[in-house]
């Protein structure tokens, strides 16, 4: 196996009597795009949040390039390296596509007690940014504030601003979430780009991307991990499809 | 940027004219009034202005402002009657203790949010409010006259009243001009970021704590600049000047006016204070015809058009005054 990026052990996290984390333990390699899959409240938003450092775990550790960053900040992970983006569009609603990327650049480009210069003028914040977008496929849009932009333009920015951080690893939830079947097609190939020079931890529900892009899948139910592999040995795992996968029959989400 | 001829930007040109011209007005009809109510708007403006920064730009709803515009006062005062009146002493006083307090107040409520935020700031200034009322040594609750004004060694006599107007002017353009170069700058779009979504500003890596509290503190030592000017202006300190009453009304100015603009607070600060000026006078004039002489008690009431008129420009003009006359709306 390829050098670990992220090694996660033994993680736990209790809401009250909920265990949105059971005890998990997952290796992420360089290079992966690893799917986590799951019912509705299978606690994929929360590890995704435990990782990112939002959410401090009960017990258990994580590791990142070998480094324990389990207490970390949300802005020291992301100095290292680590990007995430929102299941719920989190944007600068009142700045244009442009402004947004430039301040994800920005946060990597030394520190920010700089009072004199328009930060809209540095060419060193401008075009890294605009790269950025032209990444994900909104080149054209840069000068649109940031709310008029369509709920589809909003995902691909979310992407375009991790990407902007110059991130060794991405934490995607649902990326897809909301889209048409046209939004989607176009994520799934700006993903499948991001792939080639990333590793990527992604939450998806959209079980047609999910196995045309995983390398390896996790499927979570109630905090657990019930399976994880290559995508066909999932397809295959008789618990995964009584626990989940047929459950997409009759849904109670 | 260019300075394109807008309405907006001719209203400005014309304001910033008419304030220069002010004193010159004065002289010409003998009118002395003018300049001191002219010389207030511009202090005010000032602190407005600096409010501005925490308020309009970083989205930190400051409900106790006004302190510094104590802190400085009693800079100015407390030195003057200890002896100490060189401006070069008093002033630096007045900018430093009031950055030292910001950076307390800002250090504690900075980790909170919305109204927790605006509770702490209020208390911490009314917590100053009544160590003011308990300084007997100056004045407790009656205030403090300051019987000379900050000395400049020869360079500038405030006591004068035009050169003292003409300097507040001055630093009045060059807070906006200052502040309008730090907005526009990296640390100015890390405070409009968090304003804007401060948990994202976190995700992409940024330690937004300490810009916050930055901007809180370079706020807090504009305004106290600002309240060793005013002590100048009244010759006279007391707890009144940082009630929190007086935080409210620099919160009206920079919302009347227009939030995140550079000329906004200022716009508000002549607004609010024409209108506590004019009002009375209009109404007396208007109502007496017929209401012979209970005019001049209804004129007492002028704050029940003040009210609502504030009412109409944050309900139908969400960019204040200064929105209006640049025709976009801010979300």
């Amino acid at each position: 196996m390829a050098d670990p990026l992220l090694e996660i052990e033994a993680l736990t996290k209790r809401f009250g009597g909920v265990i949105a984390s059971d005890a998990i333990s997952l290796c992420v390699p360089k290079g992966e795009l690893h799917a986590i899959i799951g019912p509705n409240g299978a606690g994929k938003t929360t590890l995704i949040g435990q990782l990112a450092g939002e959410i401090a775990p009960d017990g258990g550790r994580i590791r990142f390039e070998g480094r324990d960053v389990t207490a970390l900040s949300v802005d020291r992970r992301s100095q290292l390296g680590l990007a995430r983006s929102f299941q719920i569009t989190s944007l600068f609603l009142d700045f244009t596509a442009l402004d947004n990327v430039a301040l994800a650049v920005q946060a990597h480009a030394g520190h920010s007690f700089r009072f004199w210069r328009n930060a809209r003028r540095e060419v060193e914040l401008r075009t890294p940014a605009r790269a950025a977008l032209a990444r994900v496929g909104l080149a054209a849009r840069e000068d649109v504030i940031v709310s008029n932009l369509s709920h589809g333009e909003h995902r691909q920015l979310e992407i375009a601003m991790a990407l902007a951080t110059t991130p060794r690893m991405l934490l995607l939830d649902e990326p897809m979430a909301g889209m048409g079947p046209d939004e989607s097609a176009r994520m799934v190939k700006t993903l499948r780009e991001l792939k080639r020079g990333l590793t990527i931890l992604l939450i998806e529900h959209d079980m047609e991307a999910v196995f045309a892009l995983a390398d390896r899948i996790t499927v979570l139910v109630y905090g657990r991990i019930i399976a994880s592999g290559p995508p066909e040995a999932i397809r295959a795992n008789a618990e995964v499809r009584q626990a989940y996968l047929g459950e997409q029959e009759d849904r109670h989400g | 940027m260019t300075a394109a001829l807008t309405p907006r930007n001719v209203v400005i040109a014309v304001l910033m004219l008419l304030l220069a011209a002010v004193p010159v007005y004065a002289a010409v009809t003998a009118n002395t009034f003018l300049v001191t109510l002219f010389t207030r708007v511009i202090i005010l403006g000032m602190a407005a202005t600096s409010l501005n920064l925490i308020l309009g730009y970083g989205g930190m709803v400051s409900f106790g402002h006004a302190v510094y515009l104590g802190i400085g006062g009693y800079a100015v005062g407390i030195l003057a009657q200890e002896g100490a009146s060189s401006g070069f002493v008093q002033w630096p006083v007045a900018i430093l203790v009031s950055a030292l307090f910001a950076l307390l107040v800002g250090a504690l409520s900075l980790r909170t949010r919305g109204v927790y935020f605006i509770m702490i700031t209020l208390a911490f200034a009314q917590l100053v409010y009544y160590f003011g009322v308990g300084l007997d040594r100056y004045g407790a609750d009656d205030g403090l006259t300051i019987g000379r004004r900050s000395q400049f060694a020869g360079l500038l006599n405030l006591s004068d009243r035009t050169q003292f107007y003409y300097l507040c002017l001055a630093l009045l353009v060059v807070t906006i001009y200052l502040i309008a170069r730090l907005v526009n700058s990296r640390f100015g779009m890390v405070i409009q970021g968090a304003r804007s979504n401060d948990r994202r500003m976190r995700a992409i890596g940024f330690p937004t704590f300490r810009y916050r509290l930055t901007a809180f503190v370079i706020a807090g030592a504009i305004c106290g600049l600002a309240g060793a000017l005013l002590a100048n202006h009244t010759g006279f300190i007391s707890p009144a000047t940082m009630h929190w009453t007086r935080s409210g009304d620099l919160i009206v100015m920079v919302v009347l006016g227009g939030m995140a603009s550079s000329f906004g607070p200022l716009i508000g600060a002549v607004a609010l204070l024409s209108l506590e000026e004019a009002l009375p006078v209009l109404i007396r004039v208007s109502a007496s015809p017929m209401f012979g002489d209970a005019a001049v008690r209804m004129a007492e009431y002028w704050q029940i058009v003040l009210g609502p008129l504030f009412l109409l420009v944050v309900l139908f003009a969400r960019g204040g005054i200064d929105g209006l006359l640049a025709g976009v709306r801010r979300g």
